[in-house]
């Protein structure tokens, strides 16, 4: 649910519960992309300097 | 013939063992998806649930699953908050477990809410009220967390290990796995406990209503207690039934020990917190609505008060006073029966909290209500246990599950045939190479 659906209202329960959930959703999203994103650099220059 | 998929240095059986116990296994799986397709086309009328039993069997897997897969949280808060590096040898195999569990716990959903492709409504007409609101929210999103840790794993499969992006993608996850670690730790926190505030709620059911702190009752930070200290127990358990299939060690002693360790002190203090919020609910609270104690444990066939004895004192005293000394957690029957009971404990408990609650009569003129499951409901429970054994069976096969193995496992010089099991050829490795590379 988004502010702009008809079912919003901007009271404490939307605002915690669903900034939560996109609070969440938003470091996981940014958290892949940043490794998919270094992960294509680093193949492209070919660096493979790292053991796991 | 799927030797260059199996990690080196490691021995696995013959591909046809594996394939036969895959068959069996799948033939459950499948008994398991007949059920949940017969619940899905036929509706819920496939069930024993009734006006009393409106979650039943369901909800209880659903909870005892999400419980038992805490450790994966509670393991990732040691290792990548707190730094236990010992950790390292079990982290794997309690990412798995987690995955299998959280993923189970959905499919449990999918037939539990009887239409599935409504499941979206939570979402997006999300009821803020609701404590189930915030369990869908933190359980998706923890299953988005695990499915995170679990990545790396599988790319750190032999051949796919050898494509470079892949390779990269694998260290570059690991390199912030903490940020992903903390998020589900924080997910898991508050998905727990708002399972445990779901029966605490209830004030219109003595068994379970409890007073609490602001708007959450004690049960929900029990649960969340119960889930961190049980669920490495569930660990442990499953890498003890691991290695004894296996044969094999597969897990450094100080990884188990000082998860068995952490977990008996988890559940020391877990059981002092439940036995005074026992004691406090039996004296004050349900006196306060017109119980007693032995209105919930008599006249009925099953709930006698062995049921909270059970609970509190053979599975949560015991294996807490074994696994808090290092002469339990040293003999290997000790720490067997700790585990076993821990995990025991924590699927009672949820019993107690889910199915009990809607057992025990309310009402003057009630009466107190048994369920059975019918076949279609216990098939459909199997079915997530089937389809884990599945996923340990494939994981442990062809993926650096412990990452220790070969270490504990050096393998002897073999005849040349039964090497080329062990190590691939080099033209098999070849033949398999990724075109780019």
């Amino acid at each position: 649910m988004f502010p702009f659906n008809f079912e919003w209202i901007w009271d404490m329960g939307h605002v915690v519960f669903m900034g939560g959930l996109w609070y969440a959703l938003t470091i996981l999203g940014i958290g892949m992309t940043y490794c998919i994103i270094k992960a294509a650099i680093d193949a492209c220059r070919g660096n493979d300097e790292h053991h796991h | 013939m799927d030797s260059a998929l199996i990690p080196r240095g490691v021995k696995r059986c013959p591909l046809w063992q594996f394939i036969l116990f895959i068959c069996v296994v799948g033939a459950v799986l499948l008994w398991g998806v007949y059920a949940m397709l017969l619940c899905w086309i036929k509706g819920l009328n496939q069930t024993n649930m009734n006006d009393y039993y409106g979650f039943a069997i369901w909800i209880w897997a659903d909870l005892t699953v999400i419980a038992v897969g805490g450790g994966a949280f509670f393991s990732g808060l040691l290792r990548y908050i707190f730094g236990k590096d010992e950790l390292k040898s079990i982290i794997n195999y309690a990412v798995l477990i987690g995955f299998i569990c959280y993923s189970s716990a959905l499919l449990v959903l999918a037939y539990d809410i009887g239409q599935p492709l409504r499941g979206w409504f939570i979402f997006w007409h999300a009821n803020v009220h609701s404590m189930l609101t915030e369990v869908a929210f933190c359980l998706s999103c923890y299953f988005g967390v695990l499915t995170i840790e679990f990545i790396p794993l599988i790319l750190e499969n032999r051949q796919i290990d050898r494509v470079p992006f892949f390779h990269h993608l694998s260290h570059n996850m690991h390199e912030i796995m903490g940020v992903f670690a903390a998020t589900g730790v924080f997910l898991s926190f508050f998905h727990q406990g708002s399972l445990g505030g779901v029966a605490g709620v209830l004030f219109g059911r003595p068994f379970a209503y409890r007073e609490g702190l602001f708007i959450w009752p004690w049960t929900f930070f029990l649960f969340t207690w119960s889930a961190a200290a049980c669920g490495p127990c569930f660990t442990l358990l499953i890498t003890k039934i691991t290695e004894a299939v296996t044969r094999k060690k597969l897990v450094k002693d100080d990884a188990v020990e000082l998860l068995a360790k952490i977990s008996g002190w988890m559940i020391l203090t877990y059981i002092i917190a439940k036995t005074i919020d026992t004691w406090w609910w039996l004296t004050v609270t349900a006196p306060s609505m017109g119980q007693t104690l032995m209105d919930f444990y008599s006249n009925n066939p099953l709930y006698g008060i062995w049921f909270l004895i059970l609970e509190i004192v053979i599975c949560g005293f015991v294996p807490a006073a074994i696994l808090i000394t290092k002469k339990g957690r040293k003999n290997s029957v000790a720490l067997w029966i700790a585990v076993i009971l821990a995990v025991v404990g924590v699927c009672i408990n949820r019993w107690a909290m889910v199915l009990q609650v809607m057992a025990v009569p309310v009402m003057s003129f009630d009466y107190w209500a048994m369920y059975f499951p019918s076949w279609q409901e216990i098939a459909t429970t199997i079915l997530p246990v089937a389809y884990g054994i599945i996923l340990v069976g494939l994981a442990h096969r062809y993926l650096p599950v412990f990452p220790d193995e070969s270490e504990l496992n050096p393998i002897e010089t073999l005849p040349a045939e039964e090497e080329e099991a062990v190590e691939p050829s080099v033209d098999l490795e070849q033949e398999l190479k990724p075109a780019e590379a």
